[in-house]
């Protein structure tokens, strides 16, 4: 696996290419993202390196936090995540402090990680995508699961049975999604297409798994 | 908005887009680009309604081709409009001329003329 960042959802807009077509685009804020440890196969039995994003006031970390970030000379972050390497050479060189937009180069393949929006308590219609019982011909049932199970036999209904019930607020990935531009100047990149939850909301921006990285890629 | 969202819309507004207004008959000078070459085309119609704002805006001009309505929506920023000529102004009541589009015959293309220019 290889570096990426964290960023938060600013919303969308529209972006107009050298043919003329409107490429609709989410922008993501990536600035600030601070490597706050280096994890090696030795001290911690893995590779990785701990990226922080969005800037938190001093006061509102606990003794615990303070302390992991004094260690290691970073400043208190909201968001903290890792990132995972295969080894620790292939771990970005120490004196990799700041991350920032730079990072990705315009026409990047990427993977977009987030948290898609809450809907709420769901019927199956909208939760499973069931298709519904009749709306007219006397059917008195339109957005019930129907039957759900057998008789006598096994007298209980099987375990995953899909019902209605919480729906929204997953960890969902969206990967290939193609960078558009990378704005160094305002610390954010845009990414063609949606991305998973609400404006404001935290997603992580890595660089795709199943398309190549671009050949003057670092 | 985000104030960056702004600033990359800004960034590609155009700068100066011909005053029209709906009821107006315009000529749209469209870049189409065939086997690698770039030419102009005209649509010419009237416009019957104007949508969005900023970067979003765009608007619809209708004409009749060979007897049969044809209509077009365009963004106005978009880079494959060359320039907007406006042949004729109109003066109507409404913002979205949605009535011309039971029409036939002359009256199909027919907006009254503004007394403004």
């Amino acid at each position: 696996m290889s570096l990426g960042l964290l960023g938060k959802k600013l919303g969308m807009t529209r972006v107009y290419n050298e043919d003329g077509e409107a490429i609709p685009c989410t922008v993501v804020d990536v600035s600030g993202n601070q490597i706050l440890q280096r994890k090696t196969a030795d001290k911690n039995g893995y590779s990785a390196v701990q990226v922080g994003y969005d800037d938190q006031k001093e006061a509102r970390l606990t003794k615990p936090e303070k302390g992991h970030v004094a260690a290691h000379s970073g400043s208190p972050k909201k968001h903290v995540e890792e990132f995972r390497f295969e080894n620790d050479e292939s771990l970005p060189a120490e004196d990799v402090k700041d991350l920032g937009p730079a990072l990705f180069q315009a026409g990047q393949w990427v993977d977009v990680i987030g948290t898609t929006k809450g809907k709420g308590f769901q019927g199956v219609v909208k939760r499973y995508g069931f298709g519904g019982l009749p709306q007219t011909h006397g059917s008195m049932m339109h957005r019930r699961p129907g039957a759900v199970g057998c008789g006598t036999w096994p007298g209980r209904i099987w375990k995953g049975r899909k019902m209605p019930g919480r729906h929204g607020n997953y960890r969902r990935t969206v990967q290939n999604l193609k960078v558009v531009q990378v704005r160094e100047d305002d610390g954010v990149i845009l990414i063609s297409g949606a991305l998973p939850g609400s404006k404001g909301s935290y997603v992580t921006v890595r660089p795709s798994k199943k398309k190549p990285l671009p050949e003057n890629a670092s | 908005m985000s104030s960056i969202i702004q600033k990359i819309e800004s960034e590609q507004l155009k700068e100066n887009v011909t005053d029209f207004n709906v009821g107006d008959t315009v000529k749209v000078h469209t870049r189409v680009v065939e086997g690698g070459k770039e030419r102009i085309q005209i649509f010419a119609g009237i416009v019957i309604g104007k949508k969005g704002q900023g970067l979003n805006e765009s608007f619809t001009v209708r004409k009749i081709s060979y007897g049969e309505g044809v209509e077009r929506v365009f963004p106005v920023h978009t880079p494959r409009i060359a320039k907007i000529d406006v042949t004729n102004r109109g003066k109507v009541r409404r913002a979205r001329l949605n009535y011309l589009r039971g029409r036939v015959g002359k009256q199909a293309m027919s907006v009254k003329a503004a007394d403004r220019v």
